[in-house]
Parts: C-alpha cells; sequence; structure tokens
C-alpha cells in the first residue's frame, strides 16, 4: 500500500463520516417539518397533554438545541430515545429485535446469490452462445427487471398457497425460505451477469492465451486464472447488494410478515412512529455507507491496476 | 464490342472502342449513387436489426398507446362502483367477478337481450371494473416515469454542463456535493422524503392544479429532483472535460470557429446519443421507484390507480383473487423489461464509442 492508497482511504473514510452526519441531518429536520409534531395523530389531545408530551420528549426547546442534544445522543450513548407508538420501549431495542432477524435473512441470502451466481455466471461464460448460456441470459434478465414485491407475491401464491409446500407466515424456520429466495433472486441474477460479462473480458486476455499455449489444463486455467480475475469487479457490487436486501427486505418482510427491521419500518412509517423512523433510517443508511466503502477500498485493494484520481 | 468492324476472336488486335473515353451513360453506371447517411440514420439502422430491441419497442408502443388510448374508449371508468347506483341499494353481486364473469344483474341484462361489455380482468372487491384500472394505472406509472425522467435530464445537464463548462472551484463544489448525494442511500432517502412530504405537501397545494395530481406524486418528482439528478450531471460533465480536449474543438477553435458554433456543431451532437439513452435507462428506474412506494403505501393517491398500489391492495384478497396480483405483476414486468432492453439497445446502437 503506497501513499496515494492511504490518501485515497483516507478521502473515502471521510466522505463516509459526512455521508452519515448528513443522513442525520436530514433525518432530524425533515422529522421536524413535519406539520403538528408527532403528536397530531387520530385522537385530539387536550393544550396541557400536548404541552406536558412535548416538554417530556424535549419538543419545546429551540430547534438547535434538539438538534444538538440529538446528536450528542446518537455519539455518544447510541441512543435513539423512545418510541412513540409502542410504549415503554426504546427505539434501539426494537431495531436491535428486528435486526436479529433481518440480518439472517439477509446475510443467507447475500450468500445463496453470490454463490449461485458466481457459478451460472462462470458457466454461461464458458458456454458462451450455447443453449445453456441463452436460458441463463433469459432468465437472469427476467428476474432483474421484475421488482421485489412481485416476486415475492408470485412466490407467495404459489408455493404457499397453491402447492403448500411451505407456510405462508415467515415467522417460522420453514416459512423464512420463500423471503430468503425473494431476496436472493435479483442480486443473484445480477451476480451471474456481471460474472458472464468479466468472465468474457478476461477469457479474451493474452495471459490466458499464453496460459493455453504453455498447455495448462482446462480446469487451472478457469480456477487458476480466469475465475479468479473475473471475481474483481464482483467486489464492487457488495455494497449495493446490501442496499438491495435493505431496502428489499421492506417489502419482502411485510409480503411474508416477518418480524424483521424492514416490517418495523414500514409500521412506523404508516403509525407515524417518528423516532423510529430516524433511528431506522439512520441505522440502516450508516451499514449501507460503510459497505459501499468497505467494498470500494477492498477493489481497490485487490486489483492494482486500478489508478486513483 | 459493338462498332462496325467485323469481330476477329483470335486476333490479337487492340480493339480501338475500348481506348475510347467513356460516353456519360457510361460514366452514369458507374458511380454507385447511394445517399449519404447520418449518424442517425445509421443508428435506426443497427437499432432495426436489433431483433430484441424492435420487439420491446413494439411492446413500450402498444401499452403506451392502450394506456393513452382505451380510458377514453372504455365504457367503464376507473373509479366507478359499478354496485353503487343512486336511488337503489348497493348491488354486491358487482364485487369481486373473476375475469370475463358477470354479476346477476347484468347477467339478466343479458337474458332480456341487452349486450354488456364484458369484465375482462373481471372487477375488484368494490365492484371496479379492473382492466381499465389496470390500464389507469399503467398511464400513471409511465406518466411518473417520464416526467421524473425528464425532470432529471433537465436539472443534470443543466448542472453538470455548469461544472464541465466552468470547472475550476465550481467543479470542485458542484462535485463534492454530487460525491454526498450519490453515497446517500436513495432507497431510504426516498422513503424517508415521502413519508413526510406526505403530511405537508397536502395542505400546501390544496386547491390549486397541482392537487388534482396528488401530494404523492408531487413529492416523488421533487424526490427525484433532489437525489436522481447526480448521476446524469457526472456524465454530462465527463463528456463536456472529454469533449472539450478532443482535436477537432481545438481545430475548430484554431480556425476561428466561435463558441456558439462550437457548443452546436461539435459538443451537442456527440453528446446527445449518450445523453438520450441514460435519460431512456432512467425511465423505468422512475417506474420502478413509484410502483415500490406505492406498494408500501406511499404512492399515488386513492382512488387513482398505479401498477403498485394495484399490486400492494391485492395483497389482501391474495388466497382467494390471484389474478388481481397477476395482472399488474405482468404489465408492470412487461414495461420495465422492455424499457430496459430498448435502452440496451439504443446504447449498442448510438453509442459511437462502442461501435469500433
Amino acid at each position: 500500500m503506497n501513499g496515494k492508497t492511504a490518501l485515497y482511504i483516507v478521502k473515502r473514510l471521510i466522505l463516509a463520516a459526512v455521508t452519515v452526519w448528513i443522513v442525520i441531518t436530514i433525518t432530524f429536520f425533515v422529522m421536524r417539518a413535519v406539520p403538528g409534531g408527532p403528536f397530531m395523530g387520530e385522537r385530539a389531545i387536550s393544550a396541557a397533554a400536548q404541552a406536558q408530551l412535548e416538554a417530556k420528549y424535549g419538543l419545546d426547546k429551540p430547534l438547535l438545541t434538539q438538534y444538538f442534544t440529538y446528536l450528542k445522543d446518537i455519539f455518544l450513548h447510541f441512543d435513539f430515545g423512545p418510541s412513540l407508538k409502542q410504549r415503554g420501549r426504546d427505539v434501539i431495542g426494537i431495531i436491535a429485535d428486528g435486526m436479529r432477524t433481518s440480518v439472517k435473512l439477509g446475510v443467507i441470502a447475500a450468500f445463496i446469490s453470490l454463490g449461485v451466481g458466481v457459478v451460472l455466471g462462470s458457466v454461461a461464460a464458458l458456454r458462451r452462445n450455447k443453449f445453456i448460456d441463452r436460458v441463463i441470459m433469459v432468465i437472469t434478465t427476467a428476474f432483474v427487471s421484475m421488482p421485489s414485491f412481485i416476486m415475492g407475491s408470485l412466490l407467495l401464491v404459489l408455493f404457499a398457497l397453491k402447492l403448500g409446500w411451505v407456510p405462508a407466515n415467515g415467522t417460522t424456520a420453514a416459512g423464512m425460505i420463500l423471503p430468503i429466495i425473494t431476496l436472493a433472486l435479483y442480486p443473484m441474477a445480477y451476480i451471474t451477469r456481471l460474472t458472464r460479462s468479466s468472465m468474457l473480458d478476461v477469457l479474451g486476455q493474452d495471459y490466458i492465451r499464453t496460459a493455453r499455449a504453455k498447455g495448462v489444463s482446462k480446469w487451472k486455467i478457469i480456477f487458476g486464472h480466469a475465475l479468479k480475475n473475473s471475481l474483481i469487479p464482483v467486489i464492487t457490487y457488495f455494497g449495493p447488494m446490501l442496499a438491495y436486501i435493505v431496502t428489499g427486505s421492506l417489502v419482502v418482510e411485510k409480503i411474508f410478515a416477518v418480524p424483521g427491521i424492514g416490517r418495523a419500518f414500514v409500521n412506523s412509517i404508516t403509525g407515524r412512529d417518528y423516532p423510529l423512523i430516524m433511528g431506522t433510517t439512520i441505522i440502516l443508511a450508516t451499514l449501507i455507507v460503510i459497505m459501499n466503502l468497505v467494498s470500494d477500498i477492498l477493489y481497490k485493494l485487490v486489483d492494482p491496476r486500478i489508478t486513483f484520481d | 464490342m459493338s462498332g462496325p468492324f467485323k469481330k476477329f476472336p483470335f486476333s490479337m488486335h487492340v480493339k480501338v472502342d475500348d481506348l475510347l473515353p467513356a460516353s456519360d451513360e457510361e460514366k452514369e453506371y458507374m458511380v454507385q449513387m447511394r445517399p449519404s447517411s447520418t449518424f442517425f440514420k445509421d443508428g435506426v439502422k443497427r437499432l432495426l436489426k436489433n431483433k430484441v430491441a424492435t420487439v420491446s419497442f413494439f411492446i413500450i408502443v402498444i401499452i403506451t398507446l392502450s394506456a393513452v388510448i382505451l380510458p377514453a374508449v372504455w365504457p367503464y371508468q376507473y373509479d366507478t362502483f359499478l354496485g353503487v347506483q343512486p336511488g337503489r341499494p348497493v348491488d354486491r353481486s358487482f364485487n369481486n367477478l373473476a375475469p370475463f364473469e358477470y354479476s346477476t344483474t347484468e347477467e339478466r341484462a343479458i337474458e332480456n337481450g341487452e349486450s354488456v361489455f364484458p369484465h375482462v380482468f373481471g372487477t375488484d372487491s368494490q365492484g371496479r371494473d379492473y382492466f381499465i384500472r389496470v390500464v389507469y394505472g399503467t398511464r400513471i406509472s409511465l406518466a411518473v416515469g417520464f416526467f421524473a425522467s425528464i425532470i432529471v435530464l433537465v436539472i443534470g445537464i443543466l448542472i453538470g454542463s455548469i461544472s464541465g463548462y466552468f470547472g475550476g472551484k465550481v467543479d470542485l463544489v458542484i462535485m463534492r456535493i454530487v460525491d454526498v448525494i450519490y453515497s446517500l442511500p436513495d432507497m431510504l432517502m426516498v422513503i424517508l422524503l415521502a413519508a413526510v412530504m406526505k403530511q405537508s405537501l397536502g395542505p400546501v397545494i390544496d386547491g390549486t392544479f397541482l392537487a388534482k395530481i396528488g401530494s404523492n406524486i408531487i413529492s416523488l418528482f421533487i424526490i427525484f429532483a433532489i437525489l436522481y439528478w447526480v448521476s446524469m450531471s457526472r456524465l454530462i460533465r465527463g463528456q463536456i472535460l472529454s469533449l472539450k480536449q478532443q482535436e477537432y474543438v481545438l481545430a475548430a477553435n484554431t480556425a476561428g470557429a466561435k463558441g456558439s458554433w462550437i457548443i452546436r456543431k461539435h459538443l451537442i451532437p456527440n453528446c446527445i446519443s449518450v445523453v438520450i439513452i441514460s435519460t431512456a435507462l432512467q425511465i423505468p428506474n422512475a417506474i420502478f421507484t413509484e410502483s415500490f412506494l406505492s406498494f408500501l403505501g406511499l404512492g399515488v393517491n386513492a382512488p387513482m390507480p398505479s401498477l403498485g398500489s394495484l399490486a400492494s391492495d391485492a395483497l389482501n384478497g391474495l388466497t382467494s383473487y390471484p389474478s388481481r396480483l397477476v395482472f399488474p405483476a405482468i404489465v408492470i414486468s412487461l414495461i420495465v423489461l422492455s424499457l430496459n432492453l430498448f435502452g440496451d439497445g439504443l446504447r449498442d446502437a448510438f453509442d459511437p464509442k462502442l461501435n469500433a
């Protein structure tokens, strides 16, 4: 690692920190801009009760004071305040509860899509323009163009309601199968196409021809030279993949009633539970920013040909 | 070979005829007259050769035309409760009809010899004709996708060209802002803004013509205007920066061409294909976002349907009426797929850098 690489990493770290701070700031001010504030709900409450509630949650102080208190709470105590709708629960507790399920779902989906995607992509590239390649490309094109909520609902109709193979409710282990598949299909299709195109690119390189000319065996070329090099672009997809899985989990958990953070987020939007909306947005956004940072840096470290500018 | 001379097949004599200068007629014959081809014509030719892109283009045209024309000629309205007639009790037999099924009232009318237009996709739980709702939802989704892309295009071109043209500190500041917006998790921000604007925009636009469009659609446009211009402006900036250094621009400058002439003759024609392609690829993206937000309940206002909200509503009666999910699902996948394939085709046909 030379000076240029270090400079790049420092630059990216600063950008990531600024992004997280901006997310927090936008979230805070956008939420405070809502007319009527968080307590304007379904039921009208008396002015005295309203004032009391506002005093309790610190909403009566000047906006900037509230903002700095909020920042301090987040950075020093990792505290996002109490939920407004679920009495007696902290936002961070609700998020942690939801995360447990969602992380499991997301990690399994990510590994499945990575594994299947790389295999299918390599097969398609090695059998370029043959029947199997055509089939793989048609299927992945369809998956890439299908929104996750459509995919999830169709899978639910087919496998849970018509065939009855798996339960429609996502709380049990068997019920997790469909949500995981729904989440995994799009990244899998994307990784397949990515691997295929980069594998084709690599297979056309001079060093592959040299290896062939030397008489290196076919499988050694595929695994030792082609696959290793064609996986480098896939690293860049890690960040977007996490972002996709996070947003995908919103609809998937709604469809399959999975008790994860996505469902908590959607419910908090419809229930206008502002601290929960803010907390979830900030945590998920931070996760995505960190993942983007890691995959970008990893990419530049792995591939020495990349220039820094 | 013609002439008054006798033919001597084995003679070594040189034929005098062959040495005569060619007549105008013969010259005409030798010149291959082809109409000169422009860049645009070349691109269209390449595009038409691409079968997938051509088929996608026709699918898009058919869907768009039917979304525009059908609501005017269809006998049902998207927001009419067919079972509700003034002065009569609500006719529940109109609700939840299967495709091509008739309500009991309509069956009686048919027995009396009247002709009743079929409910091609059936009706929904409140007795509205589902086909026209899907058509209307398609119209909304397409309109949102198109206008959102136009907004992105205008803002992106404006800021990108300012950044690329002025360079220096202006460029530096704009590019840092672009960097930050680019690294914001867009979907989360979209959801956040949509959730809030739903509350705060409603009173502001109430009574104006914007109220008809609905606060959610407006907020969707605002969100696109805030967040999605960055990639377009990066693209434009990159194009302008690289074009500024081309030899032909230098040559034009040396030859004394004016700035406006260079922009008109060199910069715009060379930029335009890239811009059109990325706009075309932006449309399915916007449609995707709209349907996603509608699915989460943050999209169009009821009773206006969009493909996303139709799919979302269908979830409630999924066990009994799966067809209500399948129709909007097919339409939305078809639109996004064919727009993507057509956009890819456009890129292959019109991006001069790929035509090597």
